[in-house]
This record gives C-alpha cells, structure tokens and sequence, in this order.
C-alpha cells in the first residue's frame, strides 16, 4: 500500500485535492476503484411556491456502484429512470440528498468544484446545446485550461492543438464556431474539451444518441482508442443496447431511481436476471431480419417517479409479478459466488 | 428540417478518408451579412431613418441655420417656407418667440436620442439584471423577482412618472433617471424567460463542471446568447422612452424650456394649432418619422434573430 | 418496373424537391423512383438530411410553401397526384392517405378532447353519424391496446403518455381504412420497451386491415424486423431497394454496406473491437451535384465513380445506383484510418 492511502486509513479521509498542475499520468492504485458510489439519493421537490410545499420525488434512490479504474460501466435504463439526474451528481451539478460519491478513495461530498473538474469530465448528449454557439472551438476547448490558471496564453493553444490532433479534428476548426461544423465534429469538440484536462473518469451520457449511424461508430471508436490510451474509466449511459454490449466491461440497469441488475456484460446479456432486464434485451431491435417483432409482454404506462408503486416499482409491468412483489420491496442482493447483484424476489 | 446537418460544402476527402470530411470554410462575408440587413425592407428604412437622425445629432451645430436659442421678436410666427408668407431665411417658420423652428428641431434630435439610448441603457442594466438572475436560479429568486416585476407592471407609467416629476421638478436629468427606473419590465420578462431556456443547455452545464465563476457563466455563456433578444428589447424601449419624454415635456413635467425638445415645440404651440397648425405638426411628424424607424429597426432585427430568420 | 404497374398503389417515378435557400437551391429529392405495392409495408431508410421526410412530405402534399415539386409520374391508385386541386387533394389525404408522426404531441390539438380528433375526420370525410364514428373509435382504440377507451375519448392529449398518444395517432390514422399510411419515425422519441410494443401493433395492424405503409427510419435493426421492402436513401437519391431478406443478404451498394457494418451487431462483432465507421460527412445538397454522391466516402471509389451511376437491376426485384453493383469489389472494405 502507497503511503497516500495509508494516511487515508489513517485520519479522516481528506477532501478532494489535486496539487499536480503538470498533469502527469497519476499511479494507479488497484485497490481503490476509481469511482466508487455509496447509497447515493436525490430527491425533488414539486410543485413547491414560497409559501407552500410540494411533493417529493425521489429521482435516485439508494444507488450503490463501483467502478474499477480503467473499466466501463455500462448504465442503462429508460427516460425517467433517474440516470441523468445520477450523471449530474457525479459531475456536482447536483448535490446528493443522502450517501456519497468517492473519487479515487475520497469524498465528493465538500471538494471545491475545480479539484473535481480535473478528475470527471462530461460528454454530453446533444453536440447542439454542448457548444456555446458563440464562442469559437479554440475558445470552448481551451476554456478548462483558462478557468483553472493553467499555462501562458500560448502554451494554452499548444495543448488545443494538440488535443484537436487526439480527437481527429483538423487544426484549422480551432478558429471555427459550432454552427459551422457537423454533429460528429462537434461531439468530437466536446471529447476534446472533456480530455484537455487528462481526466481519469469521464461521464458520458448518452454522447452518441443524436447522432447518425455512421457518425455514431466513428465516435464509439474514438472513446475506445481515448480509454486505451489515456486508461480512462467511463461511467457509459445509454439506452442504446448494441452499443452498451460493445463498449462496456460491466453494466447496471435502473428503473425507476434504483438499480435493479448489475453485473459483467456476460451476465447482463448472456443471462439476465432480472425480468426488467430481460424485457430491455428484447426489445433491443438487432438487424436481423426474419425475427419480427418480440412481443416483451410489458404494459407501456411508465409508472409515475412522484407515486412509486409499492413494493417492486416494477410490479404493474412486470409479466411475473406475485402477492410478494405488490407488498414488500425486494433488495438488491449479491448473487453468490457470482459478483452479480440483482434485486428481484424471483430471480 | 432534413437538411439541418448537411454541412454547406460539397466534401472533397479522399477516397480512402480520414475520420472526417471537410469542414466548411468560415465565410460569412460581408455581402451576405448587408444583404440580409438590406434584404428586410422595413429594416432597411428604420436604419436609414435612424442613422440619418443620429448624424443630424452629432453634427447639428454645423446643420443648424440657426442658433436654436436665439429669439427675435420681430419675426414670431414666421410660416415655413412652402406657405404663401414663408422665406428660405427661415425654412420650418419660427417659434411664438421668434426661434427658428428648423434649428430647434434639429438640436431636439439630440434630446431625443439622448433620452432614448441613456434611458433604455439604465432600464437595460436593471432589467437584465433581474431577469437573468430570476432565468438562471429560478425556485425562490424568481419567485420574489417574479413578484417585483409583476409590482413594476401594475403600476401605470405615466402617471407614477408625472407624479414623482412634480415631486422632484422636472428636467432633463430627473426625466432620464425617471423613466431609466421605471422601463425595465420588459427587459426582465424577455431576459426571465430567454434565460431560463439556457440554464439547462448542455454548455452551461459544462462551465459549471468546469469550475467556472457565476459571474463567469452569466456574463460569458448566458448574456452573449441572449444578447439579441435584447437588443431587439433594447430598441422597442427607445421608441417608448422618447415618447414618453414628449409626453412629459407636453405635460410640463419633462425638459424644462428653453431646450429644444420636440414634446416641449408640441407643447408651446398648442395655443396656435388651428390657425398656424405647422407650429405643432412639425415636431410633430419628426417624433413620429423617429419613434416609427426605430420601431421599424426593431421589428426587423427581431425578424433576423428569430430561428428561422437565418435560413 | 417488373410488375403490372396498374396492381402498385403508389408509383413515383423521377420525384425531384427543390428547397430556395440563402446559398442557392438545395435538391432534397434528387430524382427517385420507387413504388408501393398494396398491403405491404415498404421502409425508406437514410441518414438525417437524406430527403427521406422530404419524400413523404412530398406524397401527403404537405411541402413547405416555397418548395418546388417535380415529378415524371406520382401517381396514387392511378389518380395523379402532381395536377390535383387542393381541395381533392386535402380529401385524399384524409380518406385514403394518413400520417403519423414522430411527435404525436404535436400532431394531436391540445385543445380539443381525443374523441373529438379522432371522429373528425370520419365525419367529415364518409359523412357517418358521431354516434357511429365515436363507435368505430372505441373499437380501434380498443385494437391498439388502450384500455378504458369510453372514457379515453374525453381526455385530452396530455393526459396520455408518449407510448399511449402513439398508439392513438395510430388508431387516428386506422379511422377512415385508409390505403396507405405514411409513418415519419413514429418510434423514435419512444423507450426502447415502448418502442417494440408499438412496432409490433403496427406491424399486426397493418397485415390485418390489408393497408400499405411507408415506414420512415433512420434505424435499420427496426427495418430488419418489419419491413416486406426497403428503400435506402442518400443525399437525396434511393441508392439501393430491394426486399428485407435480400438486402441484409446482399448489401450491393457500399453504402448500404457501410451502414450494415458499423452499428455493432450482438454476437458478431466482438465487443471492444473498432467498428467499421463510414469517414467523411454527407456532400452538400446545395448547387449541382455531379456524379456518384457517395463517392467521396466510398470505400472502392474508382475514377468512374466521377459519372452518375445508373440504376443497376439485379436478380430478384434487387436495385442499385452504383456503377460495381453487379461487378466484384475491386478493393476490400477498408476499417477507417486511425486517427
């Protein structure tokens, strides 16, 4: 054990820091996974006015994850089911209502925004709404270099370049604005943005969904040379299954604000545990045709985040649904001997 | 739209390809960008209008004939040149005191567009303000600023303005900081809502993982992306601003005389408007030809800003 | 065309769209033939930009105002399209032609109850009582699986989820057994799990009341699974049309090929390995093209490529626009260059 993750044990575990504005590949430690979540929650308040209370909503409940250095994570689930809102906890747009994130061994939970930054980046969904239209590519790419105090103006420009190189953007789109470029430029863009910093985790939410086919596999490749190159880990969210099973080395599944399923991709897609899981592997279209359509035998009401059903949140959907599912809420337990986790009474 | 992702060049990479195709050259020139100014014929005649008012101006001292302030009893109430008794020494006839009317009008220009840009820059200040922090926090800030600017639209403008002129006395300066506090309602509810569409945009999210200042996100991601709602906004509340002035001055709550404002030339000459109708209709036309270019140049920029106003 | 043309419900042949733009005219639809038999449910698949909403715009009448339409023959159940009044027009589309659309959101009035829109245009267009209309919607509303669908009729849009108005817009355009439906990425802003649901009514629907429908995807595992024929659309052109079995089969334009290969396909490409990535953007529709579109990312481009490629027949109802349809490739299909 390093001596750092000695004083860790040690004493009180220390917020978040990074005196390293070099930005050298730091020592991996393969005992502390690179992101580690503890029983993270968030809830909303609705319809709240300045003299009445609203209704809570609990977008996230109770999610423990962890995810090894240089692994990734695989996230999937519907519209609604509190991914984004985990995604935005992570990057600490949000901050949690309950448990804690820890970043390479420390909490989240009191570290400045920027000690973060240089830790998690984001690629967002929409290279449309990620690029301020009004600001040149060299602009939008150098801007964590500048809000950080990092390099002289021209050594700033350097590293653009540089990084504009790594994502294979031409030089010349430095001085160009977003609207000038395609929606595979500019999620390139915004990958170059999130890697000026050298992260070693980069949230990806969804960074290929708006994007065409072509495109979309000219972005997967890229990501996949960025992790071998810079061992990056990725939080991967996606609703998007073919692509989830390509690039992702374990996968949880969430409905409703709890993760239902986790384990290996082997697990996930080779033998679903859970009956959520199963219906989102059917209805994964592949191109092969002759199948028709798989009847998933699911209702299609998504159940409303600000009334959860009792007990299993899936129960009204769910094609096997018992007495036991409508009363008590199953746990999301360890499958033995399996490192699987999987929270269904049936399963 | 299909062809929203079709970059504007026809790609030329090679067979074999990088990873990307061409990118566009960076080519809005500036044919393109007067030919969409002049593309727009309303938008057109409000800067022509305008432009022409703001020349006038500057260099009304060379303009002038007259001096705006000399009076000359002798000659009162001298017709414009196209009447039967009118002279080319006085082309727009003279005042009740003998002042030349066209030299006063052209001093009022100044008046007016002082009036308009200094009141809609006060109301800018404060209204975006407000409205921005209101967009961008939303819950309890918008909540009171809400309140606040719902409060400022209840009142009725001209009234709370002639009350606290004659509280005050009015002048030049009391009618700019007057009407600078009172015209920013309108600021705040397009800034408000133009803001709270960009809270939620992915770059601001960015700057915000980043680490940046609130300062940092508000005046360099939000404001140059809801610049051009505002100056529409900023625009429309010039026109107001010069007319409320002349409303004011008419009332005698405004500029005091003997500056040369145009509500002020209205006001003077309403003893004579049946027999020497001129008197009035001349200031008259000049705050109706401003106020309506202006309106004009605003119209027509909201046009081009609009989503669609660029294809 | 091999068939007897007078059996086609929709035949179009040469379908041009030009768009007026501030750089010059864009050609959305750049000359496209196809056909739609009747009962079968034809896919016009393309990448965004590649004129495919443009195309169904274009069949329902409905183009943008500025837009200039040009057609050799369009012609649906032998009436011609291109020289009907707006007034016939607007009856066909009610009666015999029908839409759904992506966002049904902003297809259903907010303002009116679903009984409402959904009786109208029985109505209006087969002159039947509400009473009988209000039934015939209760039992179509029943068909796609809406449960409760008496008192349905007296909700308004928002009261439904985005699975549920879906399934309404498809009851809406079942309402006047219409001949041909014409479907702009209905599944698109849907879940995965609500996706499937909905396809596989549509697809049951659609075989049980005998109607053609123009499906319009940008997703080809959606077209595998319901698809009778696919049309492949690029830069404005059908670049290759064949039926679902034979073009899975036997992708004969690269860039139909390209597509093919580079979403990730379960069990075939080992997870982590790179994906065949198509280089290079979509040209530019403004202005002349000249030539094979395709050409400038085009794996085996060759110096004829330069000349536009005509429609290549292949056996069994197969077509392609590609000079080397029916050649061998001359060079393999390269994985895309490191970058």
């Amino acid at each position: 054990m390093s001596a750092h993750s000695t004083t860790e044990v040690a004493g009180s575990r220390p917020a978040l820091e990074i005196p390293d504005p070099s930005m050298a590949p730091r020592t991996a430690r393969a005992s502390t996974p690179a992101l580690e979540l503890c029983g993270l929650s968030k809830t909303f308040t609705l319809g709240a006015g300045l003299f009445k209370r609203g209704r809570t909503l609990g977008a996230v409940s109770d999610v423990s994850l962890r995810i090894p250095r240089g692994q990734v994570m695989g996230l999937v689930g519907e519209s609604g089911c509190g991914k984004s809102t985990l995604a935005k906890m992570l990057l600490g747009l949000t901050t949690p209502s309950d448990g804690d994130v820890l970043v390479d061994g420390k909490p989240l939970r009191g570290a400045n925004q920027k000690a973060l930054a240089r830790h998690i980046q984001p690629i967002f969904q929409d290279p449309y709404s990620s690029l301020n239209p009004r600001k040149r590519i060299a602009q939008i790419v150098g801007l964590p270099l500048q809000v950080h105090g990092i390099g002289t103006s021209r050594e700033r420009a350097a590293r653009v370049a540089e990084t504009l190189d790594v994502v294979g953007l031409p030089r010349r789109a430095a001085d160009q604005f977003p609207g000038q470029l395609s929606g595979g430029q500019r999620q390139r863009v915004a990958i170059a943005r999130a890697l000026i910093m050298r992260p070693d985790i980069v949230i990806c939410d969804e960074p290929t969904s708006a994007l065409d086919v072509s495109v979309q596999a000219q972005i997967l490749n890229l990501l996949l040379d960025l992790k071998a190159e810079f061992g990056l880990t990725y939080l991967f969210i996606s609703h998007d299954l073919a692509v989830v099973e390509h690039l992702v080395d374990r996968v949880a599944v969430m409905y409703l604000g709890r993760i239902v399923e986790e384990g290996t991709r082997e697990q996930i897609f080779g033998s679903p545990r859970h009956p959520y899981t199963r219906a989102l592997l059917d209805s994964a279209l592949t191109p092969e045709p002759g199948l028709g359509v798989p009847d998933i035998g699911l209702g299609d009401a998504m159940p409303d985040p600000s009334d959860p059903p009792s007990g299993c949140a899936f129960h009204p959907r769910c094609p096997k649904a018992q007495a036991l599912c409508r009363q008590t809420r199953p746990r999301l337990e360890d499958i033995q001997g399996d490192n699987a986790r999987v929270a269904c009474h049936f399963a | 739209m299909t062809t929203s992702n079709v970059s504007p060049t026809v790609s030329s990479a090679s067979p074999s390809g990088t990873a990307l195709g061409e990118i566009p050259l960076p080519a809005p020139a500036w044919s393109r960008v007067t030919r969409r100014l002049f593309g727009h014929r309303g938008l057109a005649i409000g800067l022509i209008v305008v432009g022409l008012a703001v020349l006038i101006a500057i260099f009304a001292p060379l303009l002038a004939p007259h001096d705006p302030y000399h009076q000359d009893i002798a000659n009162r109430m001298v017709p414009p040149v196209w009447h039967a008794e009118g002279s080319w020494e006085h082309v727009l006839g003279t005042d009740k005191l003998g002042r030349d009317t066209l030299s006063r009008l052209l001093f009022g220009t100044r008046i007016s567009l002082t009036i308009g840009l200094v009141v809609a820059l006060i109301s800018g200040v404060i209204g975006t303000t407000l409205g921005v922090l209101a967009g961008y926090f939303g819950g309890r800030v918008d909540a009171v600023i809400s309140y606040i600017i719902t409060t400022r639209l209840a009142m009725p403008v001209v009234l709370v303005a002639l009350a606290l002129a004659s509280l005050t006395g009015g002048s030049l300066t009391t009618v700019i900081l007057l009407l600078g506090l009172l015209l920013w309602d309108r600021f705040a509810v397009v800034s408000r809502s133009v803001t709270q569409q960009m809270r939620d945009a992915e770059y601001v999210y960015a700057a915000r993982t980043l680490g940046c200042s609130l300062p940092y996100i508000l005046l360099r991601e939000v404001l140059p992306n809801i610049a051009g709602s505002l100056i529409v906004v900023m625009t429309l509340e010039m026109a107001h601003a010069i007319l409320l002035e002349a409303t004011l001055s008419f009332l005698g709550m405004g500029v005091q005389p003997p500056l040369p404002s145009w509500g002020l030339m209205v006001a003077e000459g309403k003893a004579y408007m049946f027999f020497q109708p001129w008197v009035i209709a001349i200031p008259g036309i000049a705050l109706f030809v401003l106020v309506l270019a202006i309106n004009l140049l605003g119209d027509g920029l909201r046009d081009l800003n609009a989503p669609g106003g660029r294809n | 065309m091999s068939r007897l043309e007078v059996n086609n419900l929709l035949e179009v042949k040469n379908l041009r769209v030009d768009l007026p733009v501030e750089a010059g005219t864009l050609h959305a639809v750049r000359g496209i033939d196809f056909h739609v038999e009747r009962g079968e449910m034809l896919c016009l698949v393309g990448e965004s930009g590649c004129g495919k909403s443009m195309t169904s715009l274009a069949l329902m009448g409905l183009l943008p105002r500025k837009s200039r339409l040009s057609a050799d023959h369009l012609q649906f159940d032998g009436i011609d399209l291109t020289t009907l009044s707006e007034r016939r027009r607007s009856d066909l589309r009610g009666a015999r032609m029908a839409m759904i659309f992506q966002e049904p959101m902003t297809a259903l009035n907010p303002a009116y109850t679903l009984g409402n829109q959904l009786c109208e245009g029985l109505i209006r267009h087969r002159g039947v009582s509400r009473q009988e209309a209000r039934e015939r919607a209760i039992y179509l509303l029943e068909r796609v699986g809406i449960s409760a669908a008496k008192d349905r009729l007296n909700q308004y849009p928002h009261q439904l989820s985005g699975g549920l108005r879906q399934r309404v817009m498809i009851a809406m355009a079942l309402m006047c057994e219409p001949d041909l439906i014409i479907a702009d990425e209905p599944t698109t802003a849907l879940d995965v799990t609500i996706q499937a649901q909905i396809l596989r009514l549509l697809r049951e629907l659609q075989q049980e009341f005998g109607t053609a429908v123009i499906f319009i995807t940008h997703d080809l595992g959606v077209v595998a699974r319901i698809a009778d024929r696919v049309a492949v659309m690029y830069a404005g052109e059908v670049i290759e049309s064949a039926p679902t079995p034979a073009l899975y089969a036997n992708p004969a334009h690269p860039y139909t090929r390209g597509l093919l290969s580079c979403i990730p396909a379960p069990g075939k490409t080992p997870p982590g390995s790179r994906l065949q990535a198509i280089p290079g953007v979509v040209p530019s529709l403004v202005g002349h093209v000249e030539g094979c579109a395709f050409r400038n990312r085009c794996p085996q481009a060759q110096p004829t490529c330069e000349q536009t490629p005509p429609l290549m027949s292949l056996p069994g109802d197969h077509r392609a626009r590609c000079h080397y349809a029916d050649r061998p490739v001359p060079v393999p299909l390269q994985p895309e260059m490191s970058s």
